[in-house]
């Protein structure tokens, strides 16, 4: 389905600095062109028609835009900071609510320096994507059908007509085994 | 603080997809803001989602699409938010001298001294919190010793403990302690005899009091 982590994998730290500090368009579109079908069609797959998916689309690349100095590559990487603006925006547009964040964890003097770390976070990533790649279908499926919103487990017995004890234990299986997968790469 | 009750995977993962309602919401986020493990669990879901994104596969961008994009940012300026610092000092992170965790701080204010609480009965006081949605997040205000009445749930129901403990049949809650029950608990918290208990609790159905008495005070809970 993806394409494999390794096969275009730009320096995604570099591309937003160089939005931040150059407001640099041809940073932005690549940003735009990797990222763009991959959220209007979570989006879709989320329950959106292509009109909203892509009107939330655009609100996520504004935002994008706006706040690129706030993405920091030693933290998540950016598909896991644009998964988040995504998901507060969905929140705030279909449910009204807002979304309670935790408060912010201030970093202490650091421990290696910011490259080292932003390569790391790079690391694991690419790890947990093969990991998910490498999950069994039936598991991965319902992992994803919890990211694709609103669907509650009960929603999802509905849906594929499982039973939800299941959904359940199939879903705890999958978590295991990612969590296994990540452990056995610790550095 | 060391905490020996924390959220489940089940729940964080509502949390991280973004399908927990707000009234939970503000339960999760108050109990990551005190406990690295959940906030570390949390860290990964959201990691969880980054890739399940990345794997997404979708029609390429046309050029039709790209410029109508550029056309919109064209003239939007940066967020003046600064960046993050990347070296602070430690985040206090005590429920000490009324502090309360800061999402919770959003809708109460920073001190509890200052809510506007109101007697429901058995000299329990509540606070409903503005959230929006179905669910209802509220503080709980239960005087050392006092039972809560006996009460099932019709769904889920998530405590949080912010000051003081209490106990159950099988099991004691401390501040920072998350309390989980399900529809098919049917339980009666009392509070320790030291000090009265604060918390805080999101319930997704109405609370079930059992007797005459305890429905008075449901009456009395709005819920």
């Amino acid at each position: 389905m993806g394409k494999a982590p390794d096969s275009d994998d730009p320096d995604w730290g570099s591309v937003m600095h160089r939005i931040a500090e150059a407001r640099d368009i041809d940073s932005f579109s690549a940003v735009f062109r990797h990222f763009a079908p991959r959220l209007t069609s979570f989006l879709m797959r989320s329950g959106a028609t292509r009109a909203e998916a892509e009107e939330v689309t655009q609100d996520v690349m504004t935002v994008l835009w706006q706040k690129a100095h706030l993405f920091d590559p030693r933290r998540a990487s950016l598909s896991t900071w644009i998964f988040a603006i995504a998901r507060n925006r969905r929140i705030d547009r279909l449910r009204k609510e807002r979304r309670p964040e935790p408060q912010e964890v201030l970093w202490g003097p650091e421990q290696a320096d910011d490259h080292t770390e932003a390569m790391i976070m790079k690391q694991d990533t690419a790890h947990l994507t093969r990991a998910l790649t490498e999950l069994p279908e039936k598991q991965r499926k319902l992992i994803e059908r919890a990211f694709f919103g609103d669907l509650s487990h009960s929603d999802i017995a509905r849906e594929t007509g499982l039973p939800l004890g299941t959904i359940k234990s199939r879903i705890r299986l999958a978590l295991e085994r990612l969590r296994h997968s990540m452990s056995q790469t610790t550095r | 603080m060391t905490l020996t009750h924390h959220i489940s995977d089940e729940i964080l993962l509502s949390y991280a997809a973004g399908a927990l309602p707000e009234a939970f919401g503000v339960v999760v986020a108050s109990h990551i803001s005190l406990c690295d493990d959940c906030r570390a669990r949390m860290t990964g879901f959201d990691a969880l989602g980054g890739a399940i994104l990345e794997r997404e596969t979708g029609q390429p961008v046309t050029d039709t699409q790209l410029g109508e994009m550029l056309t919109l940012i064209a003239h939007l300026p940066q967020d003046s938010a600064a960046a993050r610092p990347s070296t602070r000092s430690a985040t206090p992170k005590k429920l000490s001298q009324g502090q309360l965790p800061a999402p919770l701080c959003d809708y109460v204010g920073e001190r509890l001294d200052s809510l506007p609480w109101r007697a429901v009965g058995g000299g329990v006081r509540q606070y409903v919190l503005p959230t929006k949605g179905t669910a209802r997040a509220r503080m709980l205000y239960i005087p050392a010793g006092t039972k809560i009445p006996d009460h099932g749930h019709g769904g889920m129901e998530l405590t949080l403990v912010l000051q003081g403990s209490y106990h159950d049949a099988d099991d004691s809650f401390g501040p920072g302690d998350i309390d989980i029950a399900g529809a098919d608990t049917q339980h009666t918290p009392v509070a320790a005899e030291n000090m009265p208990c604060i918390c805080l609790t999101a319930t997704d159905a109405p609370l079930r009091f059992r007797g005459l008495l305890p429905r008075v005070v449901q009456s009395f809970l709005r819920i």
